[in-house]
């Protein structure tokens, strides 16, 4: 767990809290030793000197008095030999007396060639002054002999033993210094484990779970108590959290995606039975009616003489249902194939889709005068073979109830809606009555006798069926007598006009 | 029993369409040389002298006019059975069948059917389909030779 310190600064980002405490305790313990190695040393500096002064003082002293009798007689050599006692001090380098008047009355030379010092003006009132030079200390004192001034004895010491002890000091100081500094280096990182290395541990780990996203791993966990053990903790709780959010996640997923499966198994069975009822449907349906209308049409051929005109009739009547059964039938089975068709959308051109439809309805539109007013109409995105039923459904079901007037008029066009083009299939035809507009997709629903106006029921409601599959909208709008109007989209979203178009106001039919 | 070759195989399980099917043949004149066949077994058994018809002499109609639903062996799988035997494949085949089921028309048609054709449920109309197509297959159109049958 402890890493030796010269790797704390190999890498500045991974170990910066490592080497940040090393180098804050280094700074700490380097200024603390500074400190107070110069509070020592300035404090040992002087008292030294204090010290210094006083024995300089005290030799002073002992040498005036012993240079009074010296003075008052006159004798300069009795004092030169006084002066000489004061080789006994090494550090004294000179002394001298000065009569009043400003001569030197006797000196004491350590070595031959000292030069005689420059003597600072002592100030008149004193009996003793001192100055402290950088390695030079000199002491003046005055002579006195019963109140009378008789003259100034000097002496200068060096400095010499103050600045050795000063150098020893430094030298001291300085290794104790590197050696605390040391010690503190190698030190440090053992009680920085305690701090730094469960913190560099866990950033490892947050990392490593980062980058590999397993939540199931956890940080090592600390004996001891205190913010690092609960920070740990914490992450750990957290990722306990995660993970079992992630399971529960998991799980929720899995069960979603087994519905899914289970609803699409579910479809995908309603789907193959509806296609074997609608098989069973077109084989099994048909052929009874067939032989209804078969055997039916042999009757009225072969026994034509036995048969009154009303049996005659009535057997038409049973040709004709079994007819209609067999369209409602094939209509049916188409609406139900429309159904399970997938829409493929291409760039249809409508126009060219129209001018097909109007060539297949060419034998209905004979012996009538019709006016067909086709705009130009835009290329839009659907299916065409889905396309084609709605147009064909829409446009023969126009013919079919324009038949009475004398000009039917189909118009084919289409609105500017917001986000796609509203077509429309409008008729001067019967119309219908908008109260029951509601009925008008519904399947077998119809809104004419059949009498008036044949049909299945089934047209409109597979209209509706192959707008929806595009996600589209159709509604209509009619009046009795006056035509009918059906408005529709191929592009999904719910049809909205623009400002300036015309689409009415009209109910939106396609939940009918 | 004349050894008259058999033109038309007419495979159909329900009577009473084979009833007016054959009334529709009849009224076209077409009723000459007819076989038919009550379900896929019967049909296979007939073309391939087997069970019943081990007798038989082989010979190939000119048609084989073939119902979709059958009992024991369907319609699609009789027409898989005459493409797979070399002495059929190139026999033509029409389907004649009640629905227009896409799969089934698919099916049909990449199992190398001739034609398909679905019983209008009008009387008048499936008379004349019927007229029109035993015309055109028993009279108009010329059959593979014997010949083409074999090398394959």
């Amino acid at each position: 767990m402890f890493k030796p310190a010269f790797r704390l600064f190999s890498n500045p980002r991974q170990s910066s809290v490592v080497g940040r405490l090393t180098r804050m305790n280094m700074l700490v313990s380097a200024a603390a030793l500074v400190t107070a190695c110069a509070a020592f040393f300035g404090y040992d500096l002087a008292s030294f000197r204090t010290a210094i002064v006083e024995g300089l003082s005290t030799q002073a002293q002992i040498a005036a008095s012993n240079t009074v009798t010296a003075l008052l007689f006159n004798d300069p050599q009795s004092a030169v030999n006084t002066l000489a006692a004061l080789k006994v001090s090494p550090s004294i380098v000179y002394s001298g007396i000065l009569l009043p008047d400003g001569r030197v009355f006797a000196e004491y030379r350590q070595r031959a060639g000292t030069v005689r010092p420059q003597f600072p003006a002592m100030p008149p009132a004193q009996a003793e002054a001192h100055w402290l030079g950088h390695n030079r200390a000199v002491l003046a004192h005055a002579i006195v002999f019963q109140g009378r001034r008789l003259g100034t004895i000097w002496i200068e010491s060096d400095l010499d033993r103050v600045n050795n002890r000063l150098k020893h000091y430094a030298g001291i100081a300085g290794i104790v210094l590197i050696g605390s500094l040391l010690a503190a280096l190698l030190v440090a990182p053992i009680f920085q484990g305690a701090i730094a290395a469960p913190i560099v541990a866990l950033a490892r780990t947050a990392q490593e779970i980062s980058r590999s996203k397993d939540y199931s791993a956890r940080a090592a966990p600390r004996q001891s108590e205190g913010e690092i053990s609960v920070l740990v903790e914490s992450f750990n709780e957290m990722l306990a959290q995660i993970q079992s959010r992630d399971a529960e996640l998991r799980q929720a997923h899995g069960e979603m995606e087994r519905r899914v499966l289970e609803r699409t198994a579910e479809l995908g069975a309603a789907n193959k039975e509806l296609e074997a009822f609608s098989y069973s449907v077109s084989h099994d349906l048909r052929a009874p009616l067939r032989q209804i209308d078969g055997f039916s049409a042999i009757l009225m051929d072969q026994c034509a003489a036995e048969l009154s005109p009303d049996a005659r009739r009535y057997l038409q009547r049973v040709r004709d249902r079994a007819h209609h059964m067999g369209h409602l039938v094939d209509d049916l089975l188409s609406m139900g194939r429309i159904g399970r068709q997938e829409v493929r959308r291409r760039d249809t051109d409508i126009n060219e889709l129209i001018s097909g439809i109007q060539s297949d309805l060419a034998p209905e539109c004979e012996g009538r005068r019709i006016e067909w007013r086709i705009a130009n109409l835009p290329q839009i995105s659907c299916d065409p073979g889905l396309a084609k039923i709605v147009f064909m459904n829409l446009l023969s079901n126009a013919l079919k109830y324009s038949r009475d007037r004398e000009v039917a008029v189909i118009e084919v066009g289409h609105l500017a809606g917001e986000n796609a083009p509203v077509f429309f299939v409008r008729d001067n035809g019967a119309g219908f009555d908008m109260r029951y507009a509601d009925k008008l997709f519904g399947v077998f629903q119809r809104l004419h006798r059949s009498d008036e106006f044949e049909g299945t029921g089934v047209g409109l409601a597979t209209v509706q069926r192959v707008v929806q599959k595009h996600g589209g909208h159709i509604w209509a709008e009619a009046q009795l007598e006056k035509g009918a109007t059906f408005f529709f989209t191929f592009t999904p979203g719910r049809p909205r006009a623009k400002e300036d178009s015309k689409i009415p106001a009209v109910e939106v039919l396609r939940e009918a | 029993m004349k050894p008259d070759p058999v033109e038309l195989l007419y495979v159909e399980d329900d009577d009473a369409d084979l009833e007016l099917t054959m009334i529709a043949l009849e009224r076209g004149r077409l009723l000459n040389a007819i076989h038919v066949a009550r379900d896929g077994v019967e049909a296979l058994d007939f073309l391939f002298c087997r069970g019943a018809h081990s007798g038989r002499s082989f010979s190939v109609p000119k048609l084989v006019l073939l119902d979709l639903k059958l009992p024991k062996i369907d319609g699609i799988q009789v027409l898989r059975a005459i493409r797979q035997d070399p002495r059929t494949a190139v026999l033509p085949v029409v389907v004649l069948t009640s629905s227009r089921e896409q799969k089934d028309v698919i099916e049909t048609y990449q199992l190398g059917v001739n034609s398909y054709i679905q019983k209008p449920v009008d009387f008048t109309k499936f008379q004349e389909t019927v007229r029109q197509l035993g015309f055109y297959w028993l009279v108009v159109n010329e059959p593979p030779p014997a010949a083409a049958a074999h090398q394959e």
